[in-house]
Formats: structure tokens, C-alpha cells, sequence
């Protein structure tokens, strides 16, 4: 799986952080989603997965492989 | 009490049927699927809508709530432009406008709210509510330098399109029949604070203001009246009072419709049939009491939440979550978690219209229920939030928090 971010779309809602801490995170100026990692472990990818759906801004893109 | 489901028909195709669509194709359902909407559109978001629609910064089609491609791999049945006018629950049957039936053996009641408006402004050009796409692109089309939009209603909808207009070179006349804009849905200290940036850019603001008329030449709309007699001119209105919630379809149905679709902690309205997103009032028991609340995050994790309980029944779980809101005003970002509403005391932490900062934390009995913020830190706001969902005592939360 790859994750990748539309900065200019978020939010800032943070809902993403929630979910899954070890993927994303939040710029402090801002609240920003932050991606910290681009292929995630299959341990996270239900965690992203829901972070890509509940996301209120469909700012998170996952490319499934 | 499990039952066989094979054909799930959804009504109300915008962020929370689209979420239940894809939670349900998540959580591993193969069976069939109908999304009944009326806009003819594919699923977009509305938030943008008094934002970067409005301020020409976005065009329509960055409104998409999913790329088609991801539409497609869902294998929906989609039937989009067409309303759902009736339900049938002992034939299990949806009843559309073109006179075609939608069976189900479970059903998600996800057809949102309406803009309300008033009485006579039907008709009449120049009088807008703010809902949908045509309702914004409408609006912006009359948004130009030097015109004058008089606002009737100061809650969060009214107050983005004041800023957007405001940014937009536009004169601005925000009518609240309250004391103090935004109030109802966040108390009167924030509401004070979001009225000193409105006035800090030039909106002019009327509180106690009732709106007794539209005032129109020929076709259109040259103002309003108030009570007091006063017209306020204008070349365009923007009705922004609040929502109605689209049940008129379940009408005969037997589910018990009051204020929005009323379910339980499950979002389950009848045996089958279950509420998500803005129609739906369901019992929270985060907080122990019956709300609706229209936020978006709300819609697409409630969607979520409902695909998990119809699909598993006997692991189901309650829908407990910490509602969240953001609204965009100007330069500024407010955010909130939490339930605000029936709140019995808001405290402010920090209020600084310069710095652009605001904290307000709300109590309802001796319990943390809410906390509203402008330029904190994501951090500072994620730590407020933990002690909302663990029911954080209301002097425990101040100790807690200053110290942080
Ligand atoms: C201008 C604006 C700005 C907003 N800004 C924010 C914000 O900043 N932050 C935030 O948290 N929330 C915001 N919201 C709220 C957010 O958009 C809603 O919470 C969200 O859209 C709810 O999704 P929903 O799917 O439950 O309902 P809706 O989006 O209302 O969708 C319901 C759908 O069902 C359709 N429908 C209705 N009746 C029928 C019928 N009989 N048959 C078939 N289809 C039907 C409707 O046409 C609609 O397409 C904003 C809303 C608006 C209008
Ligand atoms: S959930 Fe979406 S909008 Fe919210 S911070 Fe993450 S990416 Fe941004």
C-alpha cells in the first residue's frame, strides 16, 4: 500500500492522527496532515484505510497493491 | 437476530451514503448495492460549498467526494437524480419519483437536511439558501465588488459566507434575531469573539433583529423589513436560518420521524433500517442524550459505524463518538469537539482576537462536555478531546489543562 497526501485539501481535522499516529501527524502552525510514512506495515492498513474514509476532506489517496 | 442481506439500498447519496457505501464494501459485504440520490451529481462535498467554491478558488469538480474510478470498483447500483418518495417497511420496498420500486433487506436512511427558508421567498431572484451546488454557484455568480448581500441568520453557514463575501469586495449586512451571533450553537463567549473578527472586517452586524419581510421591485428582491419598520436595502439575501431534515419521504412509513429520524445508540431506526449523517438523531451514549448533529465527520464515521453493526448484528456496538466541526472564517480556523449545544457553563481559557486565539471549554453538570479552539495547537486539541471521550470530571479537566 501507498499513502499519499493532498496538503492543500486538509483540513486539519485531525482525524487521521486519531486513527492511525504511526502514518500521520499534524503540522503545528496549522494542523496540516503530516505523512510520516509512505508505506505503512500491513499491521496499519486497516487503520489507514479507515483514516482515507473518514477523512472530511478525502485528502488521504491509497494506492493498493 | 441475524437476517440474510443481500440487497442494500441507500438513500441519500452525499457523504454519509457514499461512507456507508464504502464501509460496507471495506468490512467485506459482495452483495448488491443501490444508491438512490436526488442530485444528479456524483457525491460531493458541501463544506467547500461557503469556502473555496464561493471564493472561486476551487471549481465544481474539486467538489468530488471520490475519483469515478473509485465510484466504480464499488459496483453500486446508482440511481442519481431521482428522489425516493415513499417507503414501504412490511414489503420492504423504496419508492422512487419515477414511479419505480427499490427492494431492500436493509435499508440506510442517509437523505441529510434542507436549507429552510422563509415563507415568501419563494420565486423571488435575488433570494438564496446555501445547500447544494447550484445554490452556491448561484451565489457566486452575484457576488461582485460593491454589491450588497444582506445575510438573514448568523450561524456558521452565515458567518463563512460573510467572510468569503467580505473577501470577495462585497458589502455585508449580517441579521441575527438573537443577541449575539453563533451563540445558539456555541455560547455567547465564542459568539462574541467570531462577531469581533466579522466587525474587524467590516460586516455590518444587527442582532435582535427580526425579519418580518422581503422587500422585492418587480421580481426581485430589494431588501428586508424588520420588525421595527426599518428596510435594510439589498441586492441579494441569503437565508441562512438553519436546516430541515429530509423525512417527508418516510412519512407513512412507521418509523418514527421527530426532529430528523429517530434511531437508538446503534443507529438503528426499525429492525433493518438504520440513520447516518445529518438526518439521523441517535442516542449518543457518550454523552447519555438523543442528538443530530450536522457536522461532516460525523456523516462518514457514522456511516462506518453502521456498516460494522448491519453486517456483524451480534458484535454490534453502540455509536459513542466525540462530534467534531471546523468552520473556516476569514483567516482564522475554529474547531470544535464535543457536544456545545444545552451546554450549562462556557469557560474561557484564552481569548485573544489579535493573536487570533480563542479556547472556551464547556460544562454540562460537573462533567468536561466540549471544548472550542482557534490557533492552538493540533497537539493542545487532541489532548482536550481524550478527556472529553473518557468523561473527564469538569474540575479535573481545568487542573489538568491549565497545567499543560
Ligand atoms: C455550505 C455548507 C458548509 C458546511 N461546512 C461545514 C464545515 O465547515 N464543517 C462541518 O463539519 N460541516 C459542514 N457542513 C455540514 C456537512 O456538509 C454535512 O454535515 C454533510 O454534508 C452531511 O452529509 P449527509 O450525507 O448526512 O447529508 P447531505 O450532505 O445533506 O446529503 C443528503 C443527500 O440526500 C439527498 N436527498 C434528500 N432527500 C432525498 C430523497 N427523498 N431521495 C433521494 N435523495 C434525497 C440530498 O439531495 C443529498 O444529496 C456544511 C454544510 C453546508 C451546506
Ligand atoms: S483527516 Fe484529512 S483533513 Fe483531517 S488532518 Fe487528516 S488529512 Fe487532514
Amino acid at each position: 500500500m501507498k499513502v499519499s497526501v493532498a496538503a492543500a485539501k486538509c483540513v486539519a481535522a485531525g482525524q487521521c492522527v486519531l486513527l492511525a499516529p504511526e502514518v500521520f501527524d499534524q503540522r503545528d502552525e496549522d494542523g496540516v496532515v503530516v505523512l510520516l510514512d509512505e508505506t505503512p506495515g500491513p499491521e496499519l492498513h486497516d487503520a489507514v484505510r479507515e483514516s482515507a474514509m473518514v477523512c472530511p476532506a478525502a485528502a488521504i489517496h491509497l494506492a493498493e497493491s | 437476530m441475524s437476517r440474510v442481506v443481500n440487497q442494500i439500498t441507500i438513500v441519500g447519496a452525499s457523504a454519509g451514503g457514499l461512507a456507508t457505501a464504502e464501509a460496507l464494501r471495506r468490512v467485506g459485504y459482495g452483495g448488491a448495492i443501490t444508491l438512490v440520490g436526488d442530485e444528479p451529481q456524483l457525491p460531493y462535498d458541501r463544506p467547500p460549498l461557503s469556502k473555496q467554491l464561493l471564493a472561486g478558488q476551487w471549481t465544481p469538480g474539486q467538489l468530488a467526494l471520490r475519483p469515478e474510478a473509485d465510484i466504480d470498483a464499488l459496483r453500486l447500483e446508482l440511481r442519481l437524480g431521482v428522489p425516493a418518495t415513499g417507503l414501504d417497511t412490511a414489503l420492504q420496498v423504496v419508492k422512487l419519483a419515477d414511479d419505480t420500486c427499490v427492494p431492500y433487506d436493509a435499508l440506510i436512511v442517509a437523505t441529510g437536511v434542507r436549507a429552510r427558508c422563509v415563507p415568501d421567498a419563494d420565486g423571488v431572484a435575488g433570494v438564496h439558501t446555501l445547500r447544494t451546488l447550484p445554490d452556491a454557484l448561484g451565489l457566486k455568480e452575484r457576488l461582485r465588488p460593491g454589491r450588497h448581500l444582506v445575510i438573514v441568520g448568523a450561524g456558521f453557514v452565515g458567518a463563512e459566507v460573510a467572510a468569503t463575501a467580505r473577501a470577495l469586495g462585497v458589502e455585508v449586512t449580517l441579521l441575527e434575531s438573537g443577541p449575539v451571533p453563533l451563540a445558539p450553537a456555541v455560547g455567547e463567549e465564542a459568539g462574541r469573539f467570531l462577531t469581533g473578527l466579522h466587525h474587524e472586517h467590516g460586516v455590518h452586524i444587527h442582532t435582535g433583529a427580526a425579519v418580518t419581510e422581503i422587500v422585492r421591485i418587480g421580481g426581485g428582491v430589494a431588501g428586508v423589513r424588520l420588525a421595527d419598520g426599518t428596510v435594510v436595502p439589498a441586492d441579494d439575501v441569503l437565508v441562512a436560518i438553519g436546516s430541515v431534515p429530509n423525512t417527508e419521504w418516510l412519512a407513512r412509513s412507521g418509523l418514527t420521524v421527530a426532529g430528523g429520524l429517530v434511531c437508538d445508540a446503534y443507529c438503528m431506526a426499525a429492525p433493518g433500517v438504520y440513520g447516518v449523517g445529518d438526518v439521523a438523531c441517535w442516542h449518543n451514549p457518550l454523552f447519555g442524550t438523543a442528538m443530530r448533529v450536522e457536522h461532516r465527520t460525523n456523516a462518514a464515521e457514522q456511516g462506518l459505524a453502521v456498516a460494522r453493526n448491519l453486517l456483524d448484528p451480534d458484535h454490534r456496538r453502540p455509536f459513542a463518538p466525540v462530534p467534531y466541526f471546523w468552520s473556516d472564517q476569514y483567516d482564522i480556523k475554529v474547531q470544535a469537539y464535543g457536544h456545545l449545544r444545552d451546554h450549562d457553563e462556557a469557560l474561557v481559557l484564552d481569548a485573544d482576537l489579535k493573536g487570533r486565539q480563542l479556547l472556551v471549554a464547556y460544562r454540562k453538570n460537573d462533567r468536561l462536555v466540549g471544548v472550542l479552539a482557534a490557533g492552538q495547537t493540533p497537539k493542545t486539541l487532541r489532548a482536550w478531546r481524550a478527556l472529553i471521550a473518557v468523561r473527564t470530571p469538569w474540575a479535573a479537566a481545568l487542573t489538568n489543562t491549565t497545567a499543560a
